[in-house]
């Protein structure tokens, strides 16, 4: 399979699965103003799944559409990293999820806007803007939880505890990958490991939380190899295409 | 006024470079950088601005209606303030 | 004595068309149908968020996704725009919010019927949306200031939900059979439900009477109805569709519709709670809130010890 392709929608995949985990708090959010907030990240981030899934169908060639890609594949064709299926969980889980990715984003679209490609440069150039406010908005709620009330301390640690382990894998790289990085298409991304752990743990210590111990990290995900969480949130995105696959919407 | 969604801020924004600040509504938020954040996500949603600002609406102090007669009718007699008051020749054209 | 001064004041204001602004003297009546009608119409709003919310997960396209939460998001905001209008009568966000949770504060009644397809998205955008747009380009001139600067601002950002609801049905009305049995299905289970939000007849309306004279409503239940019924009949007809209503007949004497009055036992029942969806509705509302107590105390929490730290 074409190279650029899969990685387009490896990018393409964890945008769009976090952003329909981030869509199941809009309306349930624990208070107004952060239930809008919140919404706003998950937009940004729809907006970016479907830029480039839109790019990975023009790529691919084969008359698929961004919408085919999204409703059409099951979940061992999904290829996002294990950390973005993991369920919502408390607000805590939600938040440290959420910074986590947000951090590596950042870093990453930065050296993606450099890329060769230009629609990969072009996409990571307008996605820099919206995760700078992400970082921004996850940073500061990892603060309040960590430094807030005990309950809210002990939550947040529980969610970094709980969901360290999958933070390993945003800094895979595969063959696919490692021939983009020599065309100046993809970004190394084991070289941004260093620069993202100091900013997660300058971060939890500032909020008085700690980084786990334990180093195992679990992978899979850029196999199809996933959690169970993810056919079931595949499931319920993909119900109406599925019920009636000759209907537009 | 506080309670357990925080207290309230008034919002400001700028719509464009060198206008000014113009109050588009209140939010409610614990502590100044959530203020500014929520102004943001709540009242920037459509480019309605490229500045902010929020304050404690406690730290507001408003004139009263009962104020309305002595605060401002005795502005209303001081035409000396306004240019046209003032007789300029003509042939010095525009002042 | 000089309450009936203060009286006259406010009369005056209110026949030269002057909006009443928080500072103002008001009577306590207006004041209490201001905070009943404003919260109401907010937590119309947030509850809102819930039927539409409930396919957000399963919207069938990436755009119809992306437009969905950005309407939603949109009521959540018209319901906080709502909230600090209230405010400004001197109540609480707490109490507003505890009025609601306890069931001693209405919502609009039709947000306690299921959305059970995704036809439902559309005939709410098109249908809900467009009666409630009715109802709040009349209050842009409400008499009450922060009520009508709230509303003029919800209109503005409300006016891409009707057309985004109807631009749904039209895709299912001209999309395949099924498609178009669901755009059906919908119209005939929201008509007359959507009816009922102007409110009951104006003869049997116990709070219409004074909203007209304080000028907080400016056209009354009876002639918002017939409007949304004149405007609506073309528009279901261009789908191919029909209103579920044997009694609509165009009425050339009145240049407008005859129909059939909405069911107001029905209404009535659905009110008092025992609507389809109103445990649900108000339960998940109460959750919402209850889940996020820690996480207001958390911020509340920061918020002190931040500002103690600049203090010392």
């Amino acid at each position: 399979m074409n190279n650029l392709f899969v990685y387009t929608l490896r990018l393409a995949d964890n945008s769009l699965v976090l952003a329909q985990r981030l869509s199941e708090w809009t309306g349930h959010g624990p208070f107004l103003e952060e239930d809008l907030a919140l919404t706003n990240v998950a937009l940004d981030t729809f907006g970016t799944a479907t830029s480039l899934l839109e790019y990975a169908a023009q790529v691919e060639g084969k008359g698929r559409s961004a919408d085919d890609l999204a409703y059409f594949r099951h979940e061992r064709e999904y290829t996002n990293v294990l950390l973005v299926e993991q369920p919502n969980g408390d607000y805590a889980k939600t938040i440290i999820r959420q910074a986590f990715v947000d951090h590596f984003n950042l870093l990453l679209y930065t050296e993606l806007a450099k890329s060769k490609d230009e629609t990969i440069a072009g996409i990571a150039q307008k996605a820099i803007k919206e995760v700078t406010y992400h970082v921004r908005h996850s940073s500061s709620w990892v603060l309040r939880f960590g430094d807030g009330t005990e309950e809210s301390h002990n939550r947040a640690q529980e969610a970094v505890n709980e969901l360290w382990r999958f933070t390993g894998e945003l800094f895979e790289m595969d063959e696919v990958e490692n021939n983009l990085v020599k065309e100046g298409i993809s970004v190394n991304t084991s070289l941004l490991k260093e620069k993202w752990e100091k900013q997660i743990t300058d971060l939890l210590t500032k909020a008085t939380l700690k980084k786990p111990e334990s180093s195992f990290m679990q992978s899979g995900g850029r196999k199809g190899m996933h959690t169970e969480h993810l056919g079931y949130l595949l499931s319920e995105m993909q119900t109406v295409p599925r019920m009636y696959p000759n209907a537009k919407w | 006024m506080s309670d357990s969604q925080g207290p309230l801020w008034e919002v400001f924004v700028q719509k464009k470079a060198g206008q000014p600040f113009v109050h588009c509504g209140s939010l409610h938020a614990f502590d100044k950088e959530m203020a500014l954040q929520n102004a943001r996500d709540l009242y920037t949603r459509r480019n309605e601005g490229m500045a902010l600002w929020v304050v404690p609406s406690s730290a507001i102090t408003a004139s009263s209606p009962e104020d309305m007669g002595s605060f401002f009718e005795p502005a209303n007699d001081k035409v000396y303030r306004h240019p046209t008051f003032y007789q300029i020749p003509d042939a010095i054209g525009h002042m | 004595m000089e309450n009936k001064t203060y009286e006259d004041l406010f009369e005056a204001k209110l026949a030269k068309n002057e909006m009443i602004e928080p500072k103002d003297w008001m009577p306590e009546n207006y004041r209490k149908h201001l905070i009943r009608q404003v919260s109401q119409h907010a937590h119309s709003e947030i509850v809102g968020m819930l039927p539409e919310g409930n396919w957000i997960t399963r919207a069938p396209s990436l755009r119809a996704k992306k437009v969905l939460l950005a309407k939603v998001q949109d009521e959540g905001g018209h319901g906080l725009y709502l909230y600090t209008a209230a405010e400004t009568l001197g109540i609480s966000r707490d109490e507003l919010l505890d009025n609601l949770h306890t069931g001693k504060a209405k919502y609009s009644s039709i947000f306690n019927y299921p959305t059970l397809t995704w036809a439902d998205i559309g005939a709410i955008g098109w249908l809900v949306d467009g009666a409630a747009i009715m109802n709040q380009v009349m209050l842009q001139r409400t008499s009450y200031g922060p009520y009508a600067r709230a509303m003029v601002r919800i209109c503005k950002e409300e006016s891409f939900h009707q057309r985004q609801g109807y631009e749904i049905m039209t895709h299912l009305a001209f999309g395949t059979p099924e498609q178009k049995a669901m755009a059906q299905d919908a119209i005939n289970r929201w008509w007359f439900p959507t009816m009922m939000m102007f409110g009951p007849p104006d003869a049997e309306s116990p709070n219409s009477e004074n909203a007209m004279k304080w000028r907080i409503k400016r056209e009354t239940n009876d002639q918002l109805r017939q409007r949304f019924v004149n405007q609506t009949v073309p528009q279901v007809e261009y789908l191919g569709l029909t209103v579920p209503d044997p009694n609509l007949k165009w009425n050339e004497a009145k240049k407008g519709y005859d129909f059939s009055e909405p069911d107001w036992t029905e209404f009535k029942n659905v009110i008092s709670g025992n609507g389809p969806c109103n445990k649900e509705r108000l339960g998940a509302r109460v959750k919402a809130h209850k889940d996020g107590a820690w996480v207001r105390e958390a911020a509340a929490a920061y918020a002190k010890k931040q500002n103690q730290s600049i203090a010392a």
